[in-house]
């Protein structure tokens, strides 16, 4: 029973008031405003989601092991490939880094006590578990088969599967990633501490910030289109089917205006994540911080104004073609600058290998590639025949799981010894890390060779030349789920069995490492006055200016 | 010896992936060479940012737990060079993808018409001579041929990973795609726009053959009459020439020589006569009224299938005006 103010700092982490032992109980979590617990709750569900909507991938992949389909009709396939997608993308990828580490962290790394707006933020997790209940609802009654772009007429009027309850559930789900990036924006505004001007910020900060511009301002649009396709589907008005008076591209125009800066959603938090772990495991300052930190911002504006690049083949106007492939060209040059920067950073570095760096370090690996097979798209000429093939699901890939789901996890083992107070096993999370790396890459690579092949993605069954790099690509599959549940157990394991991690295990600059693990429930004891710019890593030699 | 055989085994399926698909039409070299140009772009700039990287990895290792870093500051002149340079590629694959693409667009004058509907879950195609095909498709190599379709229920795509060609086929409209085959062979018809339960089975064949097997293919199926025959005798039945009298002076405008040439609507619109507009003018008259004539033409919606509206337009694009003069003289 000591009390010893002396003891608190060494006492094991049960011992000491923190968020996770303030209170106990069930109502404890679910009312409870803290941003961290709010962390832990978006976490428990973005999981589950994401082993719903993998499951529903090796699935298909195992069905394209036989060009016949080994497992299932080509109806079951074509629900899965939804599910895989409409889970995966608005349950999972869209609030996976922004509800988790970005509630967890964007108040601790700006020395705030909480969000601006707490409750709204517990409202935003009720709002999006209502949506994936929805999802869930979905498939569970019969299953959706629009895949997860729901492209009229198809969706609206020929589909039997259950649109409406899928579109639902996308449609209040957004309501949740509108609250959240209003609620990021405010709090990054209004709740910096003192000393902490804009360009001391981390650039996790400022990657938080871009993607909740494009949470407030493309949300409603694909709330609007998903409220046309219930209105078409259920009341028969004439919005998109032409057989109604309607458009049929007028929706895909629509979907995109939202779902092309979705893709920065998901990868700008991504990019984040990793100029922070490559900082932190360089021990280095960021090469060109306001570079990084301003191409944020470029790629979520520029993010707003591509959208008809995934219309190049509809028969849109060959100028509105030139105009939307020039402006794709132009997204590239941010996404370069972040790369050629992070690269950079390793100069002269201390650098050090353990989990979280090995997470970055693939990221850019498979972010460079999956940008630069973008070019192959955004190129009118290797557009018209890459299209729709699996030329397209590989690059996204790259990008979605190769990029943001490596960032995520990267940035989920960079920061659980402060989420949780507790060390993991660093050996099998470097063995994970390898494992979704290499998986990822059979998976996924074969799959830019079967598209310029020609094979079209959403197949159910397919031409035996195409086996070969099928079951190359299912093996990876295997691979990289195995990669997956890897971490699921060992961080499990860590929450009881962890060692302490100590305020600062990775000797990593940035005010979230100055507060004991787990931080109290007020963050800090006293709100800290900053004095200095983010990642401010001694020096080995007197700095040359160049 | 196992070892052996499962080696062996490896080999053997090494030799059957295959990593390019057949090149058969005037469009697919072109395009080969754009993909290998970025592919060599994609290599270059991956092998330069890995090879830094792993050099990087190796002589900056951290050597003692509490060695620091040498710190160094922003280099505007890497900056602006890993700014402007990869702009300027960008500006270099922009022009030569836009220029190979533009020119990829536009059809040869002279192209054979070939008419397809799509629709759950079949390819159905209408020769201009009058031989239908499900699933399959046959021309002849060496000629130009524009494909004209349109989609019966919901959005499809008309995709021939040989010739690179692919366009979206889309209910209410028209859309259009051309090609030259190069090559006889038979070739993969795939729809890459997902259409429902049996997408992956809406697939054909092309065929492309030697102009004699083709023009023997064309004699050897049943006597058919050819579209724009089949066109007329629509116009007839429908009523059409009541008001659309050749010479312009009856209740509606003449339709002679009206293909490609640009009318300005009531609403002051300037557009130019396609298959989408005639389509549209035969479907919802209304929505398209010129200045001088009163709208009194009804719509012909739900009067007639997708086929025979491509028949009708068939024969409408083939009045020239002295022909139209020509067959009111004869009668």
């Amino acid at each position: 029973m000591s009390t010893a103010v002396a003891d608190l700092h060494d006492a094991p982490a049960e011992s000491r008031v923190n968020y996770l032992n303030a209170s106990y109980g069930i109502r404890s979590w679910l009312l409870t405003t803290d941003h961290k617990r709010i962390c832990l709750l978006y976490l428990a569900v973005i999981t589950f989601n994401f082993f719903i909507g993998g499951t529903a991938a090796v699935l298909m992949r195992l069905n394209l092991i036989e060009p016949t389909g080994a497992l299932v009709e080509p109806s079951t396939y074509n629900k899965l490939f939804s599910i895989h997608g409409i889970i995966m993308v608005f349950f999972f990828l869209v609030p996976s880094i922004p509800a988790t580490l970005g509630n967890f962290l964007i108040p601790l790394m700006i020395g705030a006590r909480d969000v601006a707006f707490p409750k709204l933020n517990l409202l935003s997790w009720y709002v999006f578990v209502v949506g994936s209940l929805f999802a869930l609802v979905a498939v569970l009654s019969g299953g959706v088969d629009t895949g997860w772009t729901f492209y009229t007429p198809y969706s609206s009027t020929y589909s039997h599967g259950n649109v409406i309850a899928a579109a639902l559930g996308v449609f209040i789900a957004g309501f949740s990633s509108i609250l959240t990036g209003l609620n990021f924006i405010v709090t990054i505004h209004k709740m910096r501490a003192p000393g902490m001007t804009w360009f001391r910020l981390p650039l996790f900060i400022w990657a938080m910030y871009a993607t909740s511009l494009i949470f407030v301002l493309g949300t409603p649009v694909i709330a609007i289109t998903m409220f046309l396709l219930g209105l078409e589907r259920i009341f028969h008005v004439g919005v998109f089917d032409p057989a109604l008076g309607g458009d049929p591209l007028l929706f895909q125009h629509l979907f995109w205006f939202y779902s092309h800066p979705a893709v920065y959603i998901m990868i700008l938090p991504g990019m984040g994540v990793v100029s922070e772990l490559i900082t932190a495991f360089s021990r280095k300052r960021i090469f060109g911080y306001s570079f990084v930190a301003f191409s944020s911002l470029a790629i979520a504006v520029i993010s707003f104004i591509v959208w008809g690049h995934h219309m190049f083949v509809t028969g849109q106007s060959i100028y509105a073609g030139l105009v939307f492939s020039a402006l794709s060209f132009l997204v590239a040059i941010p996404s370069a600058i972040k790369v050629f920067n992070w690269t950079a950073t390793l100069y002269k570095g201390s650098i050090s290998y353990e989990a979280p760096m090995l997470y970055a370090l693939g990221f850019i690996g498979l972010f460079t590639m999956g940008g630069l097979t973008g070019l192959f798209l955004a190129s009118l000429a290797t557009d018209v025949h890459l299209n729709g093939t699996y030329f397209i699901v590989a690059h996204f890939h790259y990008i979605m799981v190769g990029g943001a789901v490596m960032a995520y996890l990267g940035g989920i083992h960079f920061w659980w010894p402060k989420i949780s107070g507790r060390l993991y096993p660093d050996l099998w999370a470097r063995f994970a890390a390898l494992v979704v790396f290499v998986g990822f890459n059979l998976t996924f690579f074969p799959q830019f060779v079967l598209g310029y092949l020609g094979m079209p993605r959403r197949y159910a069954v397919y031409p035996s030349e195409f086996q070969v790099l099928n079951v190359m690509s299912s093996a990876g599959a295997s691979i990289l789920g195995v990669g997956y549940i890897i971490p699921l157990i060992y961080l499990i394991w860590s929450m009881r069995y962890g060692p302490p991690a100590g305020p600062n295990p990775w000797g990593a600059k940035g005010l979230e490492w100055i507060t004991p693990s787990p931080p109290p429930t007020e963050n800090f004891e006293e709100i800290p006055t900053v004095t200095e710019g983010a990642y401010n890593y001694p020096s080995s030699k007197a700095e040359h200016h160049g | 010896m196992g070892l052996l055989q499962s080696g062996w085994n490896l080999q053997v399926a090494a030799a059957m992936i295959p990593l390019q698909p057949p090149s058969a039409s005037t469009i697919s070299g072109g395009v080969d060479q754009l993909y290998y140009l970025l592919t060599g772009i994609t290599l270059f700039f991956s092998v330069l940012i890995f090879s830094i990287i792993f050099y990087f990895m190796v002589k900056y290792r951290r050597r003692s737990p509490d060695e620091a870093a040498e710190q160094s500051h922003t280099n505007m002149f890497l900056e602006l060079s890993w700014t402007i340079i990869p702009s300027l590629i960008c500006v270099v694959l922009f022009v030569w993808a836009s220029d190979l693409y533009v020119r990829n667009s536009r059809p040869p004058a002279a192209s054979t018409e070939i008419f397809v509907i799509g629709k759950q879950w079949m390819w159905h195609i209408q020769h201009p001579e009058g031989p239908r095909e499900i699933n399959e498709l046959h021309v002849p190599v060496g000629a130009p041929v524009k494909i004209t379709m349109t989609s019966q229920d919901v959005i499809h795509d008309f995709y021939i990973p040989a010739f690179r060609v692919k366009k979206d086929v889309l209910p209410g409209r028209y859309t259009s795609l051309w090609f030259q085959p190069t090559q006889i062979g038979t070739y993969h018809l795939f729809c890459a726009q997902y259409c429902g339960a049996d997408h992956s089975q809406m697939i054909g064949w092309v065929y492309v053959m030697a102009p004699a097997d083709y023009a023997a293919w064309l004699a050897s199926g049943e006597k058919t009459q050819s579209m724009v025959e089949q066109g007329s005798q629509l116009f007839t039945r429908l009523g059409c020439a009541t008001c659309h009298v050749a010479e312009g002076n009856g209740r509606g405008p003449s339709l002679a020589g009206l293909y490609g040439k640009s009318e300005k609507l009531l609403t002051g619109e300037t557009r130019v006569v396609d298959e989408s507009l005639m389509r549209q003018a035969i479907l919802s008259p209304n929505s398209i009224l010129l200045p001088n004539y009163a709208p009194i033409m009804p719509t012909y919606k739900g009067q007639m299938d997708e086929e025979q509206l491509s028949e009708l337009i068939a024969y409408l694009k083939s009045l020239a005006p002295q022909q139209v003069a020509q067959e009111r003289t004869q009668k």
